[in-house]
Order: structure tokens, then sequence, then C-alpha cells
């Protein structure tokens, strides 16, 4: 997703004066269109992550748009009680972008890694998470996190959505991928991010149950579609490359509840490193159940 | 003062505030205190100098006020852009604002008021490197250099000496206010530096508790609010000393 954002961060840039794009020294061989095009207002702050956040908020304080650029983990644990007191509670309108959200630095090992950023993210004051499902959906993701004026997070992955699963839906915080074909759905599944793309095409081929993509945390308006799906199925399986704790299943059990919907919850998430080894992001998406062999096998359980 | 701590980090950093606030700071500059546990001296001073018309002192420390023992993240307060209380974030909001000046065109000074606190933080020491890197001119640093901290002395538990050395080093234009608490001590480090082209920091070195016999250098000072019986004395003692 780096080159599509970084495309649409030139564009974006050249129109909008007030743009700062700030950088924690990375960005290597994916930014150099953005530097060229913004020139002084592309800034390397240097490996200094908590004065990058407190810069940007001085930035944004004087009517600027600042957007501070790291990876994943980088931009969000280390500057955190700069993210929580100088952007949150003031809510200052900071972008903060994240690349390689989950597993996607995988050999890199676990310091490299963003499995609890919607987590930590999304329980701060004003805070939005946007979260592209596939490359393509960057552009739309890119316009949402900067419609939203206030403090906010795009993570960053990497996703192809087939040419044979038909036609994307635009971005939206929630999306309806797949719609069952009998009756009464198997499952309701719903997912966060790219991961969910080892579902396509071949749960759409089944017709046995709705799939839902989520891309922006904390939820926002539940559609009805979902609701209405869930009431049909009874179960509830969600699908996403983040821990258990404050990730996507959490959220949607609660407010399911809240809706009063009864329903079963079965959740494959980030299982972290359970056995201390480490390797690719596919390798770690296995380990956690999470791959396309283990999610067919997931549903065949559930659904029997 | 209504039952509120930090009376010793407010006393000592109240002359280097009224300084700034009376006699350096035009309409468009900002002040950032990044030591905001000195909330009281922040308050009190923008007050007397026409800066805090939305509010009435006389909440400070009360239920439903604006003005909390810290100072607030509300925006409520115009001359307070950002709130602080957390130590190491001052200097780069202060970093931030003055940067801003390069891509609107806009020209103003701001001034930040760190503490020894604020010096053990890495964050302070990432917005020098950062002020310095790029000649933020419109910035000026004051550090309330009390040599007190939370539980301790300065000196004892990371000892910022030679601290003219360090922020020298870093690229500032360095200059000592002796007596911190003096007016005159204060203006002549400011003279000193004030057509630097680099951005500038001035060690002022203050007591806590500064004014209060039974307040000055203790370090039990730095969170104890006052009893009656500690507010009478110390107003006698302000008043002996024709200050009341």
């Amino acid at each position: 997703m780096r080159k599509e954002f970084s495309s649409w961060i030139e564009n974006f840039g050249r129109k909008e004066s007030r743009f700062i794009f700030l950088t924690g020294d990375l960005g290597f061989g994916a930014l150099e269109n953005v530097q060229a095009a913004l020139q002084e207002r592309f800034v390397n702050m240097g490996v200094c992550e908590q004065n990058m956040i407190s810069v940007a908020a001085g930035l944004a304080q004087r009517g600027l748009i600042p957007l501070c650029y790291s990876i994943a983990p980088f931009a969000v644990f280390r500057p955190y009680e700069q993210i929580r007191v100088d952007v949150a509670l003031h809510r200052m309108n900071v972008k903060i972008v994240g690349n390689g959200g989950g597993y996607g630095y995988g050999i890199m090992g676990a310091t490299h890694h963003a499995l609890e950023d919607i987590a930590v993210l999304s329980v701060l004051q004003h805070f939005a998470c946007f979260i592209p499902l596939c490359n393509s959906d960057v552009d739309g993701a890119c316009e949402a996190l900067f419609r939203y004026v206030g403090p906010s997070y795009l993570r960053l992955g990497f996703g192809i959505w087939p040419d044979d699963a038909g036609e994307l839906e635009g971005f939206k915080p929630i999306r309806k991928l797949a719609a069952s074909r009998m009756p009464r759905p198997k499952a309701t599944i719903v997912g966060l991010g790219p991961v969910l793309l080892n579902l396509i095409p071949w749960i759409l081929e089944g017709g046995e149950t709705d799939v839902f993509a989520v891309s922006q945390m904390p939820l926002v308006d539940l559609s009805d579609d979902l609701l209405v799906s869930l009431r049909a199925s009874g179960l509830l399986w969600v699908i996403e490359e983040h821990t258990a704790r404050g990730g996507l299943g959490e959220h949607l059990a609660a407010r399911m509840a809240q809706e009063g919907v009864p329903f079963r919850l079965y959740h494959t998430h980030a299982l972290g490193y359970p056995d201390g080894l480490y390797g690719s992001q596919s390798y770690h998406q296995t380990r956690s159940g999470l791959d396309r062999v283990s999610l067919q096998q997931t549903f065949r359980r559930l659904s029997s | 003062m209504a039952g509120a701590g930090h009376i010793g980090s407010s006393l000592s950093c109240l002359e280097i505030l009224v300084d700034l606030c009376f006699d350096r700071m035009e309409k468009d500059d900002v002040l950032v205190l990044s030591k905001g546990h000195a909330a009281a001296a922040l308050y009190t001073t923008l007050s007397l100098s026409d800066r805090l018309p939305e509010t009435d002192l006389s909440t400070f420390y009360k239920d439903g006020t604006v003005l909390s023992a810290h100072p607030p993240c509300s925006g409520a307060i115009r001359a307070i852009p950002f709130g602080t209380g957390s130590l190491g974030h001052g200097l780069g909001l202060a970093c931030g604002i003055a940067f801003s000046c390069r891509f609107t065109g806009k020209s103003f000074k701001v001034f930040a008021v760190l503490s020894d606190g604020d010096c053990n933080e890495g964050s302070t020491w990432e917005a020098v490197l950062f002020a310095s890197q790029q000649k933020l001119s419109a910035l000026t640093v004051v550090v309330d250099l009390n040599s007190v901290q939370g539980i301790g002395y300065t000196k004892n538990i990371l000892n910022l000496e030679p601290i003219v050395d360090k922020w020298t080093s870093f690229g500032f234009a360095v200059a000592v206010a002796e007596d911190g608490n003096d007016f005159g001590s204060l203006s002549r480090a400011h003279e000193t530096v004030k057509n630097s082209a680099t951005p500038r920091c001035i060690i002022a070195r203050t007591v806590k508790g500064h004014g209060i016999s039974f307040m000055e250098n203790r370090v039990e000072w730095h969170y104890l609010p006052m009893q009656d019986e500690h507010y009478a004395q110390a107003l006698s003692e302000l008043a002996d000393a024709g200050l009341d």
C-alpha cells in the first residue's frame, strides 16, 4: 500500500499548501516522490518519534495539517503519551501513518510488528483509525483520513483484491463484501484489513455466508445489513491480524450485545509469538490460524 | 491557595513568568509552560497581565473549574495553547509552534519554561536537537533550575551539570541568570542572547519556594499544600518584605 499511499499524498500535498509531511527517518525507496513534490514541507525529524508527534501537534495548533509517518510500531507505541496528551486530548488534527500493520514486517521480528495498534489508539478520545482492505482501497482511505478533522491513524499493509472477485465497493467504515445465497447464512464474517483477503474468493464461491469488512475503528454506525445478517446467522466470526484484546472482535461483540442481538462469537486473531519463533508474515498468519488453509478448516468446522 | 500543591515549584518560576508576560511578550507571542505543575504561577501571571479573561482565579482547584491543577488541555484558555503536566512535552510543542512560522509566514516569538525534571526527559533532548537543526530563532527556552525535583535534589538524582555546556553543545545560545528570582538578572540574561540567530536558552538559577523561609530549598514543598498556619506565616513574611 506504500506506493498507493505515496502517490495519493504527493497529489494531495501539491494541492494543499497547509500539508506538512514528517517522517521518523523512514520511507527509503517509497517517499522520494513526496519529498520532491513537497520540498521544505517534507521534514525528516530523525529517529525522534516523541518529538515528531509533539512538533506535529504544535503545527496543527497553528492551523497546519501535519502527517507523521513511520513503521506502525514506532509511530504508535514509542510516542504513545505524546499521541494521548498532545494530540488526542487537545483534539489536534494530526494524521499518524503506520506502515506494516499486523505482522507486515515479517522476519524483521516482534519489535517491527504492530498487533496492538488499533487497541491502544481506538481508546483515545476523538481518535479515528482507518484500515484499508487492499491496495486499491488506499485512495479512499486517505480521503477518509483527511476528511476526518481530528486525531487519526492510517494502518497500511499489503493486499490485492482479486480480479475474479468482482468489483470492490469504494472505501466505507463497514462494507458488505459478500452476501449469502442461502435464506439463512451459516455465519456472519467480519474482518479487519488485508488478512480478510485470505477468504477471497473461495468464501464468495460457496455462497453460504455474509462477509463484511470493517475499515474504521472505533466502530461508527453499524450497518443494518450487519445486524440483519447476525440476527439470521447467530454466529459472528471475527477475523483480524491484531490481538484479541481491544481489537475488532471485542468492539463488535460489545456493540452487538448493546443492540440486543443474540449470537455466538468465534474470534480468529493474532496470537503473538506462541512458540517464540519468527518468520514471514504468512508464517505468523499460519501460526495464528489466519492463513487461507486454516480459515477454510475453521469455516468447515463452524458450519458443520 | 485553596489546599493546592506544588507551591514551591510555582514560587521558583514566578519571576520568570512575570518577566516574560510583562517585559518580553508581545500580543502574538506564545508561552508554553512545560512544567505544568507550576500552573498556579501561570494562572496568576496570565491574569495579572490581562491574558486570562475567560475565567475567575477563585475557581482554581475547585470542582467544575477550567483551572485544573495542571494547565488544561481543553483549549478553553487562549493564552494556554497546550495543557501540560507530564514533563518533557512542552519543548517539543513549542518547537512545533515556532516551526509553523516557516510555512505560514507569520512572525512571533515562542517561550518555553522548563524545570529540572523536564531536563530529565529524553523527549526534551529530542526537541533540543530539532530546534538546533532547524535553527528555530523564534524560540527561547527558560530553564527554571531550582535544583529540587519530586523527591530529592537534582544533583543526587540525575545531575544536570554542567548544564550550560550541555545546552551550548546542542547549538543553543545560552545565558545564565545567576539569580533567576531577580528581574534584573533575568533581563540581563535575555538581553545577552536576544539577537542570536539560533534558539536561545536562559538558565535561571532559582530557589524552590522562593520568598517563604520554611519552603526555600525544601524538597517536601514540591508537593505539600499549605495548611492555614503555613498560609498565615507566608503572608506575614511577604508583608515583612513589603510584598503583600
